[in-house]
């Protein structure tokens, strides 16, 4: 059994309120950080190694670091819950069921940082969500862990849910300032970055939800002991959301590290392969991270075993690897079509793109109607390359990284599944019936992977 | 120590002041270095980092830090270091994505420009010649609107805007009442006037000079002549609300049109009302100064020549030369 950290108390009933939250445990970590200094809880935090999260991996404790301190200017910490890809769900389950453990880790990540004020900006449309956590809010000022004097110690703080703007962009963090300060979700230009200069123009530090509640277990045991999980630069617990044709989706805490197969398939994760189907590819991170077929989900280039970890799954660049993104693991299973699936993430880019930029503006959808063409039938051979070129386009020329979210899913796909993509425009007529016997198609791929079987 | 900092752009080195951004670095030195510029406006402050064609690479970051930047930046967004290495047009990474982005601005723009009002005046077209290609890939319905009168002197028409934001920022920044800006997102993105009001204030026409391409029109002018048909006059007039300083676009003996005067990157020099813009339009009204200076590469420079240069073949032929004086007196404008 892995450890689990963050969701060591997820099936005791009523740990979504203050009672038994604290019952098990809960705001150690308020009482224990409000005895130390904040340096020395950044320096717990940089000694634990933690990883932002949200998808990008920069280190937590580092970051904190960047943040000016100028006199007179407040400082303010913001959390990132604006959780919206599409096979990313973790942070959603964290505030639904254990809220406590969010607010727990704003207040000592707030008092680390010197902010007084704190926001959690959570996606407009989880609603349940926020009124989840407006209600732990008030169960946590009413027992004195925020507001004025917190337990005694003079250390003011106030929380506040902002609802966001039901735009994907939004989850960018200086999009996500731009909306928090009641303006149009876009991307800001960097630099500034917002430890500089960043809600109302003063220094901010935005964080993942799951990176703000991994400082509890950290304040709690000690960033040492956080250190020893996991594998490499890939230390402590991560939460995954697997979702796809797989036994048990769901979402799970793994210490970093693991094998991708035994996440896969062993019992305690994911169960494997629903229908005892063939595994024929994942998305490891996230819609937005290159797609991997199975051999190379399971195994490395060079045969050894991909582990879950920043690092192996990032193996080989983008030839062979992919990355850890948001944990947002998704399946297929031999019957899944490429060319729809990537079609089907191109088209939530286009629809999410804020249009700021001229080539995520029109790259998007030129590529989204593309794709359409060639899942309907009416594609043409020249297509494929066109996809290739015009994400090429995109990728690494825009303002924020939406751009290369939404070129890599198709560039990998067709590196990956080229002739799929090929038998569309060959086979037009049988492309446009969804079970048409891709399995059959598939064979040759669905044999290089590697199964619990085998 | 000094206060300036050295960069060095296509093997190019100048001295800058610090906080300088690349493309202003570069506009100092001149010439063909300088990134072209569609969104970015020096006088609209926040413009600039979203149209992408000014993007460079940063081949070396700073003395201190003379790592390359890992992807191309937006020059006019970028702020120079001490010791930086910038490549523009030397770099074929940055020829070939600037390419791309001019591609995918003409994805919605049509190439109307035989019939389009911007035609000779348009930075869109220059770019289109420079890195263009000779056909376009997008094979996809365009996106088409129908044109929207902005009161009664300034028409949007939006198929052929490229949403860089300078009449937003224009609008947000130098009027006193902001009604217009961007609605929807992606590529549903649009200029609007929210229920198409008015954009009704003394400055509301110099949206009409920031606009690169031909999305904001001036009515008074629509398609009344070709622009290189007419011939640009520095003037200036007593005027109590703003500088004064205009250029008169005469087709004979009418003034056919009122702008701001312009610098050598097509950016006015200073904003003009619209009394000066729109109500202006005899000779009376105006102190006349000199023939406005158009760039020889410009399509408004034809028929207006400043200077007499006569073809080698015929300069050592005086006959032929003074046939060619008298000819060319009968056709010049100025």
């Amino acid at each position: 059994m892995g450890r689990k950290l963050l969701l060591e108390h997820i099936n005791v009933p009523g740990i979504n309120t203050l009672e038994v939250y604290r019952q098990k445990g809960g705001y150690r970590s308020v009482e224990k950080a409000l005895k130390m200094t904040p340096e020395e809880i950044v320096e717990e935090v940089k000694k634990s190694g933690l990883r932002g999260r949200g998808g990008a991996g920069f280190p937590t404790g580092m970051k904190w670091s960047f943040l000016a301190k100028p006199e007179g200017v407040p400082r303010y910490l913001v959390c990132n819950a604006d959780e919206s890809e599409p096979g990313t769900f973790k942070d959603r389950y964290l505030m639904t069921y254990i809220p406590h453990a969010l607010i727990e880790g704003m207040i000592v990540s707030s008092f680390a940082l010197g902010a007084k004020t704190s926001y959690i900006y959570v996606r407009g449309e989880m609603m349940p969500q926020i009124r989840i956590l407006e209600r732990a809010i008030a169960e946590a000022k009413n027992a004195g862990f925020l507001g004025k004097n917190i337990l005694g110690t003079g250390y003011d703080l106030e929380l506040y849910v902002q609802p966001g703007g039901g735009a994907y962009i939004c989850g960018e963090e200086t999009a996500l300032l731009e909306s928090l300060e009641g303006k149009r979700g876009n991307p800001r230009i960097k630099p500034p970055f917002p430890a500089i200069a960043g809600l109302y123009g003063c220094p901010t530090v935005v964080n993942n939800v799951e990176s703000i509640a991994a400082v509890v277990p950290i304040i709690n045991d000690g960033g040492d002991e956080y250190a020893k999980i996991g594998i490499g630069r890939s230390t402590g617990t991560k939460l995954i959301s697997a979702s796809g044709n797989l036994v048990r989706p769901g979402v799970y805490e793994i210490e970093l590290g693991l094998p991708v197969e035994e996440f896969i398939y062993s019992d305690e994760y994911c169960g494997g392969i629903a229908n005892g189907k063939r595994l024929k590819a994942t998305v490891a991170g996230g819609s937005s991270v290159p797609v991997l077929p199975a051999n190379l989900t399971l195994k490395l280039a060079n045969g050894d075993p991909r582990l879950m970890s920043y690092e192996s799954l990032s193996e080989g660049g983008f030839a062979t690897g992919t990355m850890m993104g948001s944990g947002g693991f998704i399946a297929f299973d031999e019957d899944q079509c490429m060319v729809r699936n990537t079609w089907n993430f191109s088209r939530f880019y286009h629809h999410e793109s804020c249009g700021q930029c001229s080539p995520c503006r029109e790259g998007t959808g030129w590529m989204e109607k593309v794709l359409h063409r060639l899942e309907y039938g009416h594609g043409k051979m020249s297509d494929i390359d066109l996809l290739v070129d015009v994400s090429k386009k995109i990728e690494g020329n825009t303002i924020c990284p939406l751009g290369d979210a939404a070129a890599w899913p198709v560039a990998s796909a067709i590196r990956h599944f080229r002739d799929e993509f090929e038998w569309h425009v060959k086979e037009p007529l049988k492309s446009l019936d969804t079970n048409y016997g891709l399995a059959n198609y598939a064979e040759p791929i669905a044999k290089a992977a590697i199964t619990t079987e085998n | 120590m000094s206060d300036k900092v050295k960069v060095t752009i296509d093997g190019i080195s100048v001295e800058v002041a610090p906080g300088t951004s690349i493309l202003n670095a570069a506009r100092q030195i001149g010439g063909d270095i300088v990134p072209p510029a569609m969104c970015y406006y020096s006088k609209l402050e926040g413009s600039g980092g979203k149209c992408r064609t000014c993007i460079v690479k940063v081949s070396k970051g700073s003395e201190k830090d003379p790592r390359p930047m890992p992807k191309l930046v937006a020059s006019c967004r970028t702020t120079v270091m001490d010791g930086m290495e910038v490549q523009n047009i030397t770099s074929p990474e940055v020829l070939e994505a600037r390419a791309g982005v001019v591609e995918i601005l003409l994805i919605n723009h049509p190439l109307d420009c035989p019939v389009c009002d911007q035609a000779g005046e348009c930075d869109l077209q220059n770019l289109g010649y420079e890195h263009g290609l000779q056909k376009t890939r997008y094979e996809f319905e365009r996106r088409t609107f129908e044109r929207i009168d902005i009161g009664d002197k300034i028409q949007l028409h939006m198929n052929r805007c490229i949403l860089c934001y300078r009449c937003v920022f224009t609008a947000d920044q130098i009027t006193n009442k902001r009604v217009h800006g961007i609605l929807n997102r992606g590529d549903h993105s649009e200029i609007s006037t929210y229920i198409q009001t008015a954009v009704e204030n003394d400055f509301s026409g110099n949206v009409i000079d920031v606009c690169p391409v031909g999305a904001l029109t001036d009515k008074t002018f629509r398609f009344k002549n070709r622009v290189w048909f007419t011939k640009p006059i520095d003037a200036h007039r007593d005027c109590p609300t703003c500088s004064g300083k205009v250029t008169l676009w005469y087709k004979g003996e009418d003034v056919l049109r009122v702008t701001a005067r312009k610098d050598i990157y097509g950016e006015v020099e200073e904003f003009i009302c619209n009394t000066c813009r729109f109500d202006k339009k005899k000779t009376a009204d105006w102190m006349i100064e000199h023939p406005t200076h158009i760039s020889d590469a410009s399509v408004i420079a034809s028929n207006h020549y400043e200077t007499m240069k006569p073809l080698p073949v015929i300069q050592e032929n005086e006959r032929l030369k003074l046939a060619n004086r008298i000819e060319l007196e009968k056709t010049s404008k100025f």
